[in-house]
């Protein structure tokens, strides 16, 4: 695999909390342009995983490559700038600005008018404000959800929470969308839909990692799929290899499943 | 029904400076969670400068309404460069500290600039000059000056350009993002620290625009002003809700008229045995209404949950 072909290496990243290991030197490599899998049973270090790329927690070794640069994760809006956006399990929207203020938010990152700008009004500030709006739109467009634009992100369905939440971080212009459980609480027609908007994304230039426990899911969406245990990698490989992978099977599906 | 009318209008011109006060107090807090109770001393260090640089430019034949604009401007821009150097030096380093840490750091900053203001202004009443001619307009038995039309008018002029930049800009929107949940917003690309000192820029700015009007209204100033003004726009900002810009300013006009009444009609309430001096009691009496029986207050909401 050639080198430019690569858009994040994780180097034995380890984090623990206390006596608990949550990451014990988690290695791995994603492609740019595909779909790769991130799966293990609660507690395996998912989220953990998630929260020390995008700087949330500081991890205590290891490190990791993006894009060709160390990541310098002492920020996480250090991480955003360089191209990497996430979603959250528990949903965490801004309550209470509407859907698409939530969306302009995250266009913060690539746009760049300050204070003295919003005092005198100049043209360019007019003129961003405006590319901002029509962004926002077009991306609540793009994941479905334009006719709730002025809502309340708090009044949002479920569903459609977790649509904005996507909206949000494909605002900030990312190579990395980093999906944590977004079909969580998800009935089969929004979990399918959901499958589509995923496969969009990717088709339009942008690699997603996705955490998921929905294994139909992840087996039909994931070109690569990683498997976590107890904070430790059990197996990477394609789909097909990793389901019937004797490890996984005993730690992930109960060891009933084969 | 006059002491009426001419307490409304004495209540609101208070009360404008009061919510503009409590905006600082509550922009910060609604950002951060602190109560910068430096903030009052922040005002009083506005008044201040505006004193040194119109008294030193009276004499100057500059036309008297430019005079005060310039004196203005610089108290604006010293107090935005010390609310920065406040968060900067005092409460930055302690963000991650327990709650209480900084609050008695603020005390403390409290403290120390009311002594530099001693030490460069010192220990009497300075009396401003007069710049404006009082003109003195007469409304259904009640009086009411153009400085005080000036004061209600800039204020609202303040409160309004406020709520636009927060709730139409770009810099105002990472605000709202960041007191909702600062990390989700950091993940958004807005850099925390960036938006907290910018909240602390905006409230110094115009605690300083209050301390001009209050340094015009009363016409004097003391080193230990602030204490006092700082503690009644708290008490406005949590009146309000603390954490919420309509509230604030709510807070505010609420707590001048409150004030304004009680100060005319104390008298006849206890037979004179109080008298208008005592106007102090009616802001402490709201407060301890308000954080007895309706501590989130009027406007008060539940901020959202942190990550």
């Amino acid at each position: 695999m050639s080198e430019h072909q690569i858009l994040l290496e994780a180097h034995a990243v380890a984090k623990h909390f206390g006596g608990v290991k949550a990451l014990h030197d988690v290695s791995l490599t994603i492609r740019r342009g595909e779909i790769y899998g991130l799966i293990g049973p609660n507690g395996a270090g998912k989220t953990t995983f998630f929260n020390c790329l995008t700087g949330l927690y500081r991890n205590e070794g290891g490190h990791f490559v993006f894009d060709g640069a160390r990541l310098a994760a002492d920020a996480p809006h250090k991480a955003a700038e360089v191209g990497i956006a996430r979603t959250f399990q528990n949903i965490r929207l801004f309550g209470n600005m509407t859907a698409i203020e939530n969306v302009m938010v995250g266009r913060h990152l690539r746009t760049h008018a300050g204070v003295l700008g919003a005092i005198t009004r100049n043209s360019a500030t007019r003129a961003e404000e405006a590319a901002i709006g029509r962004r926002a739109e077009e991306l609540l467009h793009y994941v479905g959800i334009h006719e709730r634009a002025h809502d309340y992100a708090k009044h949002l369905s479920y569903g459609d929470q977790r649509r904005l939440e996507i909206a949000r971080a494909l605002a900030t212009e990312p190579k990395l969308l980093a999906l944590d459980e977004p079909a969580a609480g998800m009935n089969g027609t929004e979990t399918e839909a959901l499958r589509l908007l995923v496969e969009g994304i990717c088709r339009d230039g942008v690699t997603v990692l996705l955490i998921e426990h929905d294994v139909k899911l992840v087996m039909g969406l994931c070109g690569r799929v990683a498997v976590l245990d107890y904070g430790e990698k059990i197996c990477e490989d394609v789909p097909s290899v990793v389901q019937r992978d004797p490890r996984v099977v005993e730690a992930y599906l109960g060891g009933s499943v084969a | 029904m006059d002491t009426l009318l001419q307490q409304l209008i004495n209540g609101l011109t208070l009360g404008a400076v009061y919510a503009l006060v409590a905006l600082g107090y509550t922009m910060v807090y609604g950002i951060i969670g602190l109560i910068n109770f430096a903030h009052g001393e922040v005002v009083m260090i506005g008044t201040m400068v505006a004193f040194t640089v119109i008294v030193s430019l009276a004499g100057s034949g500059m036309s008297p309404l430019l005079v005060l604009g310039v004196g203005l401007l610089v108290s604006v821009v010293v107090c935005m460069i010390l609310g920065w150097a406040l968060e900067r030096v005092a409460y930055r380093p302690l963000r991650h500290a327990p709650r209480l840490t900084p609050l008695i750091t603020a005390i403390g900053m409290s403290i120390v600039l009311q002594n530099v203001a001693m030490i460069i202004w010192g220990r009497n009443y300075i009396t401003f000059p007069p710049m404006i001619d009082k003109k003195i307009y007469e409304l259904g038995g009640a009086s009411f000056t153009n400085v005080q039309v000036a004061i209600v008018s800039l204020a609202a002029l303040m409160m309004l350009g406020l709520i636009y930049l927060v709730h139409r800009t770009r810099i105002g929107m990472a605000m709202r993002a960041t007191a909702q949940n600062p990390h989700v917003a950091s993940l958004m690309g807005v850099d925390i620290n960036r938006v907290i000192a910018m909240a602390f820029i905006i409230g110094s700015a115009l605690g300083a625009v209050a301390g001009c009007m209050v340094g015009s209204y009363y016409e004097i100033a003391h080193y230990q002003m602030g204490f006092m003004l700082g503690l009644k726009a708290f008490t406005a900002a949590v009146l309000g809700g603390i954490g919420n810009l309509a509230g604030a300013m709510a807070g505010g006009l609420l707590l001048g008229v409150i004030e304004a009444l009680g100060a005319g009609y104390i008298g006849d309430l206890t037979g004179d045995f109080l008298g208008s001096h005592y106007q102090d009691i009616f802001a402490f009496i709201v407060l301890i209404i308000v954080l007895m029986f309706r501590p989130s207050g009027l406007f008060g909401e539940r901020t959202g949950d942190r990550a």
